[in-house]
C-alpha cells in the first residue's frame, strides 16, 4: 500500500473542500477501498473519511424515505419502514456479503464499490481496461463465467457487483450529490454507466463529488416486492444473476411494476423493456415468459457465460410469478 | 484521540496504512486476532467495535480512533472462559483452532443482532419482530466465518447452545 494522508469529515462542505484536492478518495467502510489499496490497484494520496458525516433514515414527506450516505448497510436493513414498505430492498442488502461487512459498509461506499471481476483484481499478470485504460481485456478470451451478458463492450464485459444498488435501481431512487460546484440530484439509474469505450470510469459524477443521501420515493406497491439472488453458494457469494421486482396488480392486470437486473452488466439493469411489456397487460405466465425474453433480447453471450442468459430469463419469471402468487 | 482495546486506552499508529487487525497482533501484542486471507474473505480477523463484529483486515486502525475495540481475549481469558469459549471446547468447534477467535468473536456480534431482531437473508417474515435462532438463521448468519477444517457441526453445536432459540426459551423462564 501507498502511503496517504487521512483526514475525517464532519459535514458535507468540509468533505467536498477536503475530497476536491487531487489524489482524494472518499473513504465510507473501506471494505472495498481499503482491499484494492492493499493490491495497489487504489493508490489514492488522501482519504476523506465520510463515515461521520451527519444523516439517518428520515421520512419524507408523501412517504419516501431519505438515507444519509453513510448509513451502514445492516442499520438500512434492519430499518422498519424499509423492511414494510421496500422489502426488496431489505432482502437485497441482506443477500450480500456477510455480517460483518454489512456492517461496516455504508450506503455511498457500496454504491461505488467497484467491480469484482478478477483481471481487474490482477495487477501483477492481467491486462484489464479498467486498470490501464487501452492495455486490452483479458476476461474477454478468458474465464468470463462470471461476467456481463448485456451492455458490455469489447474493452470491458465486468459486472457490477452490489446487490443494494438492484433494488435501488428498481425503486426509483434519487442520488444527492455534493461538489465544489454546489449540490445536484440524479436518478440511480443514470448514475452507473455502461463501459463503452471508457470502462475505467465507473459512474457520472464528477471529479470530488460526493454522494451525500439517496432519496427512495413513496410506492406503496413496493410493499410486494422482493429480491432473488441465485450464485454458486447459499451464502456469502455475488450474484450469477439477481432480480429485483415489484408488482402491482389490479383485477388481473398489471397496473404497475418495477423489475432491476444484476450480476449482467456493468451496471444495475434496469428493465424497462419487460416493464413496458407487462403493464397494463394481463397477469399470466405467457406475459411474463415474453417480458423475459424481451429484455433479455439484446444479450449477448461471452465464452463462460452463456448459460446467464436463460437463468436470468427464468430467475425473472420466476419472481413474477411469486409476487403474483403472493397477490392471488 | 485513543482506542480503547478491551478496556485500554492506546494511541492510534502514526501510519495510516495499519490495519486495525496488524495494530492489534503488533503493536497491542493481542495475537488472538488471526490474520486469514487479509481481503475480506474468510472471517478469522473478526472483532468487536463497539459490540458489532466487523472484519478488521479491512479496517484502517486510525477509522477507529473514539472507538472500543473487543478481541477474543476481551472476551475471555484462561480459568475464566466466555460461556462461548466454553461451549467450542464442549462441543470440539474446531480442530486446528485458528478460525476459532474469529467464530466466537463472530457469534457474540451475532446474537446482539438477534437480540435487536435484525432479519436475515432467510428470515421469511421481514415483518416480525422477534427472530428465533434455528439452525438454518444460524448457519447464514455465520457464513463469514469460514472453518477450512470442517468443524461446522461443532461450531453450530456450540453456537446454539449458547444463543440457541432453546437457551433462549430456557434463560426467559
Amino acid at each position: 500500500m501507498t502511503p496517504f494522508r487521512y483526514m475525517r469529515a464532519t459535514d458535507a462542505a468540509s468533505a467536498v473542500l477536503k475530497g476536491g484536492a487531487a489524489g482524494a478518495r472518499y473513504l465510507g467502510g473501506g471494505t472495498n477501498l481499503v482491499d484494492l489499496m492493499r493490491e495497489n490497484i487504489e493508490t489514492p494520496e488522501s482519504l476523506v473519511d465520510v463515515t461521520g458525516l451527519p444523516g439517518g433514515i428520515d421520512e419524507l414527506p408523501g412517504g419516501g424515505l431519505r438515507i444519509g450516505a453513510a448509513v451502514r448497510n445492516t442499520a438500512l436493513a434492519e430499518h422498519r419502514a424499509v423492511r414494510l414498505r421496500y422489502p426488496m430492498l431489505a432482502r437485497a442488502i441482506l443477500a450480500g456479503a456477510s455480517g460483518q461487512i454489512r456492517n461496516m459498509a455504508t450506503v455511498g461506499g457500496n454504491i461505488l464499490q467497484r467491480t469484482r471481476c478478477s483481471y481487474f483484481y490482477d495487477e501483477a499478470g492481467s491486462r484489464c481496461n479498467k486498470r490501464h485504460p487501452g492495455e486490452g481485456c483479458d476476461a474477454v478470451g478468458g474465464f468470463n463465467r462470471n461476467h456481463a451478458i448485456l451492455g458490455a463492450s469489447s474493452a470491458c464485459v465486468a459486472v457490477h457487483p452490489s446487490d443494494m444498488c438492484v433494488a435501488l435501481a428498481a425503486l426509483d431512487a434519487v442520488v444527492h450529490l455534493r461538489g465544489n460546484g454546489g449540490e445536484r440530484r440524479l436518478a440511480f439509474t443514470a448514475l452507473h454507466r455502461l463501459p463503452g469505450e471508457l470502462p475505467d470510469v465507473d459512474t457520472m459524477l464528477q471529479p470530488g463529488e460526493l454522494i451525500t443521501a439517496v432519496e427512495i420515493p413513496p410506492m406503496p406497491f413496493a410493499a410486494r416486492s422482493t429480491y432473488r439472488k441465485v450464485r454458486d453458494r447459499s451464502s456469502y457469494a455475488f450474484a450469477l444473476v439477481s432480480v429485483a421486482a415489484a408488482l402491482d396488480v389490479e383485477g388481473g392486470q398489471v397496473r404497475d411494476v418495477r423489475i432491476a437486473l444484476g450480476g449482467v452488466a456493468h451496471k444495475p439493469w434496469r428493465a424497462e423493456r419487460a416493464e413496458a411489456l407487462l403493464r397494463g397487460g394481463p397477469l399470466s405466465a405467457t406475459s411474463f415468459a415474453a417480458a423475459a425474453e424481451a429484455e433479455l433480447a439484446s444479450a449477448q453471450a461471452l465464452s463462460g457465460n452463456g448459460f446467464k442468459i436463460d437463468l436470468a430469463r427464468r430467475t425473472l419469471v420466476a419472481v413474477l410469478e411469486d409476487l403474483s402468487g403472493e397477490i392471488a | 484521540m485513543t482506542i480503547v482495546v478491551n478496556g485500554a486506552a492506546l494511541d492510534a499508529p502514526h501510519d495510516a496504512r495499519v490495519s486495525l487487525l496488524d495494530f492489534l497482533r503488533e503493536t497491542c501484542g493481542l495475537s488472538g486476532t488471526k490474520k486469514g486471507c487479509d481481503q475480506g474473505a474468510c472471517g478469522a480477523c473478526t472483532v468487536l467495535a463497539d459490540g458489532e463484529r466487523i472484519l478488521s483486515c479491512l479496517s484502517l486502525a486510525v477509522q477507529y480512533e473514539g472507538r472500543s475495540i473487543t478481541t477474543i481475549e476481551g472476551l475471555g481469558q484462561p480459568g475464566r472462559l466466555h460461556p462461548l469459549q466454553q461451549a467450542f471446547v464442549e462441543h470440539d468447534g474446531f480442530q486446528c483452532g485458528y478460525c476459532t477467535p474469529g467464530q466466537i468473536c463472530s457469534a457474540v456480534g451475532m446474537a446482539a443482532e438477534i437480540a435487536r431482531g435484525v432479519p436475515s437473508h432467510v428470515t421469511v417474515d421481514l415483518g416480525g419482530e422477534d427472530i428465533l435462532l434455528s439452525h438454518e438463521e444460524l448457519r447464514e448468519r455465520m457464513s463469514g466465518n469460514l472453518c477450512r477444517c470442517g468443524a461446522y457441526n461443532g461450531i453450530v453445536e456450540a453456537i446454539a447452545e449458547t444463543y440457541g432459540a432453546e437457551t433462549l426459551a430456557e434463560a426467559a423462564e
